[in-house]
């Protein structure tokens, strides 16, 4: 059939011919995605700059320079372009990790990460309509192709994102629990928990683990516990505790509790625990003064010389 | 399997270096009070510092121990009991109650001197 106007139905019946009619419909993807990674490749250049002027527009990354954005882009670009090529996602996936390390402590948000991963979605969809405009059933065609990959691949890159912030934050809680449970030796064989603040259960098994570790390791005699920064505690946590004086006896070590509130004293008595057990003073200083005894401590005066 | 029982001039030292059978455990009692009747030992050492686990026949044998070697005049003790073991049993309720403990071997040694130094 001999071409006379340049019409789009004229070029779906030229590509009908070309490839057999309704083959068309079932051209492989791979056929049309390779002929899109061409595109994308051939036009490396001019979508990676709008695609970085886009994002300044937006106003996204701004805790980056120019040039960095641009670097960035570039290998997004890259990235981005060869996961559409193999149909792997692996070495985005790394690559997403390894980005987000590193723009994550530059304070770059979740929503900036979303939105300029859109943004290339876009730049590459509108080069795609500019390119096809004149062939809508082949602009469809590459868009079957292009859409499902880009929008698994911007779904990679976000979640890769989000799984290296979660990540970080559980690394600062882990390092905020050991920080605020500190064990300290003052003492041959004596040791020294101060707890400040909050115990929930969680903490509560941390901080035996902890001092347990620490009695073996000070080799320990004598332990002062003390919770006058522990406002208030559960019947769950307050047994916590005795446990800990328990396990720690099996370690050959003695417990002394110290600092405790009239609300945790209630809480104690109310569960029921066997006081016996419970070797308690009043305040951090009674209990050091009762463990250097335990010890066989005894603290003199420097003698004065007049 | 056969648990080494060693003398130590007054004392008995006896290292379990793998976990028990229950068997082997009541062979562990049984041996423990025959030596420290044969040897006139005033204690006795328990190591349990390659032990992994605690179970409660272990505990209630562990205790059982120091009754019967008390009844002989003898004290014991339990050394070694490392922290996960420690932090397990006390969840499951195994407290070894009126046994007595120490962190490890040297610890023990001084306990039981401590004890038979001052008999009270």
């Amino acid at each position: 059939m001999a071409r006379t106007d340049i019409d789009i139905d004229a070029s779906s019946r030229q590509l009908e011919e070309q490839y057999g009619g309704s083959a068309e419909r079932t051209k492989p993807a791979s056929v049309l995605l390779s002929e899109l990674v061409s595109h994308l490749r051939d036009n490396r250049t001019q979508l990676r700059e709008e695609w970085a002027r886009r994002i300044t527009e937006a106003r996204l990354l701004t805790a980056m320079t120019k040039e960095e954005i641009f670097a960035e882009a570039t290998s997004v670009y890259d990235n981005y372009v060869e996961a559409l090529e193999t149909g792997t996602f692996e070495a985005l996936q790394a690559y997403a990790r390894n980005l987000s390390e590193r723009i994550i402590p530059r304070g770059v948000e979740t929503h900036e990460v979303v939105g300029i991963v859109l943004l290339l979605r876009d730049v590459l969809a509108r080069s795609l309509f500019a390119k096809y405009h004149a062939d809508f059933t082949k602009l469809n065609r590459i868009l079957d192709a292009y859409e499902p990959a880009a929008n698994r691949i911007a779904n990679t890159v976000a979640v890769g994102f989000v799984q290296e912030r979660e990540r970080i934050i559980r690394e600062q809680q882990e390092a905020i629990r050991e920080l605020s449970t500190p064990v300290l030796q003052v003492r041959e064989r004596l040791l020294i928990l101060p707890i400040i603040g909050v115990i929930d259960p969680q903490r509560a098994r941390q901080l035996t683990e902890q001092l347990l570790r620490g009695i073996r390791m000070n080799r320990a005699k004598v332990v002062v516990i003390d919770i006058t920064g522990v406002a208030a505690m559960d019947a769950t946590v307050a047994n916590h505790l005795v446990q800990t004086v328990e396990a720690s006896r099996l370690l050959g070590a003695t417990v002394i509790v110290t600092g405790l509130s009239p609300e945790i004293a209630q809480t104690i008595v109310n569960i029921g625990v066997d006081l016996g057990k419970m070797n308690t003073v009043g305040d951090l200083q009674g209990g050091i003064e009762q463990a250097e005894r335990l010890l066989g401590y005894k603290v003199l005066p420097i003698a004065d010389a007049s | 399997m056969e648990v080494p029982i060693l003398k130590q001039g007054d004392f008995l030292i006896a290292t379990i270096q793998a976990a028990l059978a229950d068997a082997d455990l009541l062979h562990l009692r049984s041996a423990l009070l025959q030596q420290v009747v044969r040897c006139r030992s005033r204690g006795v050492i328990v190591d349990v510092t390659s032990l992994d686990v605690m179970d409660s026949f272990a505990s209630r044998t562990l205790r059982e121990i120091a009754q019967m070697i008390r009844l002989r005049g003898a004290e014991t003790v339990i050394v070694g009991i490392q922290p996960e073991v420690a932090f397990a049993m006390v969840q499951l309720g195994l407290k070894l109650e009126q046994v007595a403990t120490a962190l490890d071997l040297e610890e023990g040694l001084a306990h039981l001197k401590r004890k038979s130094e001052s008999p009270a």
